[in-house]
């Protein structure tokens, strides 16, 4: 009775132990698919930086999209996958009391121009068209490669775009505009060819909450420095250079960025909660409901960085040495035949002879013709 | 064509090292002999017909020693496959179900089909075989970089064109139908991996972990060069000599076990393997150490990988049945033919989305202009798609990858021109707005002066009739 008892124990034991690792197993594989759905589906990062203003005054912009282009370098893109637009040329302004530079920081502690910079679009090449042609690819055949968005359809592609807007337009260079739905029709020219896997796009100027309304491609998130009616507001002037050096939203935008590195888990939440009216006066505001993921899923460098997925290689297959070994012996006796004969240099002018005939018959010469003189 | 190259002329029998059992190598032998005497042509092309062998079962010499009794079916690497017969009242309807069983298991089956059209259709994420293997292109770049952090340490030889030779481009010539390859190599020193190993003191070795990978490649990929090569997507295939403060490096996976192959791969990207120089070497003589790599393990690796990323995988047997593995191409003709299928597919398919979106496009905008070109891509487009279908519902594989190829070419330059990006757009509200302020001014004078005028000849047609 008491051993049926002890064993009858063992076995629920037993069957308790085996169904609790059963089901840790389940719940492990669970786990593997389950955080291999809210995972997103890229193998590659593009970014596609903006800057539409022109002239002196407006550093700030420029200043934004080389710091955002500095952020995204740093976490990862490589500069063949990032297209930098920038619409003056700030370092080398005449106006520019530190030539070289561009500053980001007061007290120019950051010089976001450096010695790396590949700025693709310059001056006056920056108008709404090329922006479109980069966009949805319709670019002339003599286009170069830099100058190209290659993205396919697991690219998640980040847009930055600063300068001057108002309700439903973006300025560009002083001249022209991009209306939100001329905006909108590119990213469904975009979807259409499945240009891009998920798609970040994030604006800091006037009113830019405008620019967003009118998007109806799927997988798009937004993001924007102001609402419909309000302005964006700049950050600090300095005082040695003399104007604005940044926009507030971007500025804070860079300080959450400067805390993430490659491997972080930060996710979209956190930036949506940047720079809140206190900080920067207007209200920023985002866009999510074209987007499949839940944002809280959504990891900042699924955007800004690039992380490669890997998977390890477990296959190989087999190859046969044998029969090469043989082909490769005769190879080599061939070859070394060919080397038996010594190397040496090809017949050359004998110069100094040359010269020395040379020397001797205009000596000769000289002494034949020049007895008069 | 890939196939019949060497099978044909000479008759060798096949020593099947791995698996050691004689039977299977009289199986070969048999299908050897059979192709050898069956009229060549029919083999050659993909797609084309598939050879089934029966064998009786009585027949003594082919009774199974080591084989298990339940196996029905060998399936050889050359579009051939060995079916055991019975005696039974329904033999021939059963092993006709068999037959039937292992074509469509060889051929077109339902999950390749939706890896082919994996864009089109809603998206699965639960599984990444249909993420990994590269779109269909015209043709693929493949490079192979010897990374070579410390030279001082080692000085590393490799005897790559060799390896590409032997290994490499029989794989791609059996591989020819499916686009253009070109292969380059290079050597890089000083470049490091963008990870720092961690040490392991119960092996004294050191290792990176699985999570760290995914951070290895991007400081590596500034140098590789592989934007500028061409205008075709690029497989890039490292091979790295780790430094000797860092030897011997071993990848981790999840679990914490050192991986067999010391290799990992990213899906459209490429592989890199770590390949460790023997401890033996340093004993004998001074810095630097001359390392020869083996490049047949190498290559192992490389084109399994290789393999991978182009998406040829293991398909789902029939149950009871053998699948030989592939000769030393690396490369079955059935996998090629799945390959072809999946990729004319998918051609097909994008070119038919293509057209769709350019005519949505030209709906929408009525004044766009059309050029004469464009509209000539358009009609060569939708031939070739017709032609494609035709030729893969009649099974001419290859006529059908050439046909999809040439629609995806023609819908994609029509619907990429330069010439079709409209920027006009005009609200009514903003046509009010330019052309009021214009047109209103001049307007108002000149419908003031033809009032008059009418008013005064009306007054001019009255007038007469009053004056006597």
């Amino acid at each position: 009775m008491v051993t049926a008892f002890s064993l009858s124990k063992g076995l629920t034991t037993l069957s308790g132990l085996l169904l609790l690792s059963f089901g840790s197993l389940a719940a492990s594989q669970i786990e593997d698919q389950a955080e291999q759905f809210f995972r997103s589906g890229h193998t590659n990062n593009w970014a596609v930086l903006v800057c539409t203003s022109r002239f002196w005054f407006n550093y700030r912009h420029v200043a934004n999209t080389l710091s955002v282009y500095r952020s995204v370098k740093r976490l990862g893109i490589p500069d063949s996958h990032i297209v930098l637009m920038l619409a003056d040329d700030m370092a080398c302004n005449p106006r520019n009391p530190k030539p070289a530079t561009v500053f980001s920081h007061k007290n120019m502690e950051l010089n976001v121009y450096g010695d790396d910079v590949e700025v693709d679009y310059r001056s006056y090449e920056v108008t709404v068209e090329n922006f479109l042609r980069v966009l949805t690819g319709r670019i002339p055949p003599s286009t170069p490669r830099s100058k190209r968005l290659l993205s396919d359809d697991r690219s998640n592609i980040l847009i930055y775009m600063t300068g001057h807007g108002g309700n439903g337009f973006l300025k560009f260079q002083d001249s022209e505009e991009i209306t939100n739905i001329e905006l909108a029709d590119a990213f469904e020219q975009m979807w259409q060819k499945r240009r891009y896997n998920e798609l970040l796009f994030i604006i800091d100027t006037c009113q830019g909450a405008s620019m967003y309304e009118r998007f109806y491609s799927p997988n798009i998130m937004a993001l924007a420095s102001s609402q419909v009616g309000e302005d964006s507001l700049s950050h600090q002037p300095d005082p040695a250079i003399g104007v604005h050096l940044m926009d507030r939203y971007t500025f804070y935008v860079l300080e959450f960025l400067e805390e993430i590195n490659p491997a972080s888990q930060t996710n979209m939440n956190d930036l949506f909660q940047v720079c809140p009216r206190s900080l920067c006066v207007s209200t920023p505001g985002h866009r999510t409901d074209l987007f499949q993921r839940d944002p809280k899923n959504v990891l900042i460098t699924d955007f800004f960085g690039s992380v490669r997925k890997v998977e390890i290689t477990t296959e190989t297959i087999s190859l046969q040495p044998d029969l090469e070994i043989m082909e490769s012996r005769d190879k080599k006796d061939w070859m070394d035949e060919e080397l038996m004969e010594p190397l040496k240099y090809a017949e050359q002018l004998p110069v100094a002879q040359i010269i020395h005939q040379v020397y001797l018959i205009s000596e000769n010469f000289h002494l034949n013709h020049c007895s008069t003189c | 064509m890939g196939s019949g190259g060497n099978t044909g002329d000479t008759l060798t029998f096949p020593l099947d090292e791995q698996e050691g059992r004689w039977e299977l190598c009289m199986y070969r032998f048999l299908l050897q002999f059979m192709m050898k005497y069956w009229p060549k042509a029919s083999f050659s092309e993909p797609g084309a017909s598939v050879l089934f062998c029966f064998l009786p079962c009585a027949l003594g010499i082919l009774s199974p020693a080591g084989l298990s009794q339940d196996t029905m079916s060998y399936i050889g690497p050359e579009r051939t496959a060995v079916v055991r017969g019975f005696t039974h009242r329904e033999a021939f309807n059963i092993v006709g179900r068999r037959v039937i069983q292992v074509a469509q298991a060889m051929s077109l089956t339902e999950d390749v089909l939706a890896a082919a059209l994996a864009d089109h259709l809603p998206e699965d994420k639960w599984s990444s075989d249909k993420r990994r293997p590269l779109k269909s292109s015209l043709g693929y770049e493949i490079t192979f970089s010897l990374l070579n952090p410390d030279p001082k340490s080692h000085d590393v030889h490799w005897d790559i064109e060799g390896a590409v030779r032997r290994y490499v481009q029989p794989f791609l010539s059996a591989l020819s139908a499916a686009g253009n390859f070109s292969v380059d190599s290079q050597i890089l020193y000083y470049t490091v991996l963008g990870v720092n190993p961690r040490f392991d003191p119960a092996s004294s070795s050191y290792y990176l972990a699985a999570h760290s990978l995914p951070h290895v490649i991007n400081p590596v990929e500034s140098r590789l060069g592989s934007s500028a090569a061409s205008l075709y997507p690029v497989l890039n295939f490292l091979l790295y000599v780790p430094e000797l403060a860092h030897s011997p490096l071993y990848i981790q996976d999840k679990d914490g076990a050192p991986v067999a192959t010391n290799a990992f791969h990213s899906p459209r990207w490429g592989g890199i393997m770590v390949y460790n120089v023997d401890s033996k070497a340093y004993n004998a003589s001074e810095l630097p150490v001359r390392v020869e790599v083996d490049m047949v393990r190498v290559m192992e690796v490389f084109l399994a990988q290789l393999r991978l990323l182009f998406g040829i995988a293991q398909p789902q047997m029939p149950l009871k049945s053998l699948f030989s593995g592939p000769k030393s191409e690396g490369l079955t003709t059935w996998e090629l033919d799945r390959l072809l299928w999946a990729r004319s597919v998918e051609n097909v398919a994008t070119a038919t989305t293509t057209l769709t979106s350019l005519a949505q496009l030209l709906g929408k905008i009525s004044n766009i202009v059309i050029k004469d070109d464009v509209a000539s891509e358009v009609y060569r487009a939708v031939a070739a798609v017709q032609k494609a279908a035709e030729e893969l519902a009649s099974g001419r594989l290859a006529s059908a990858f050439i046909a999809s190829q040439a629609a995806v070419t023609s819908s994609e330059r029509a619907f990429f021109d330069p010439s079709l990006l409209h920027l006009l757009y005009f609200p009514d509200d903003q046509k009010f707005a330019i052309y009021i302020p214009l047109f209103l001014p001049m307007a108002v004078p000149i419908l003031l002066s033809l009032v008059k005028i009418f008013l005064e000849t009306r007054k001019s047609w009255k007038k007469p009739e009053k004056i006597d």
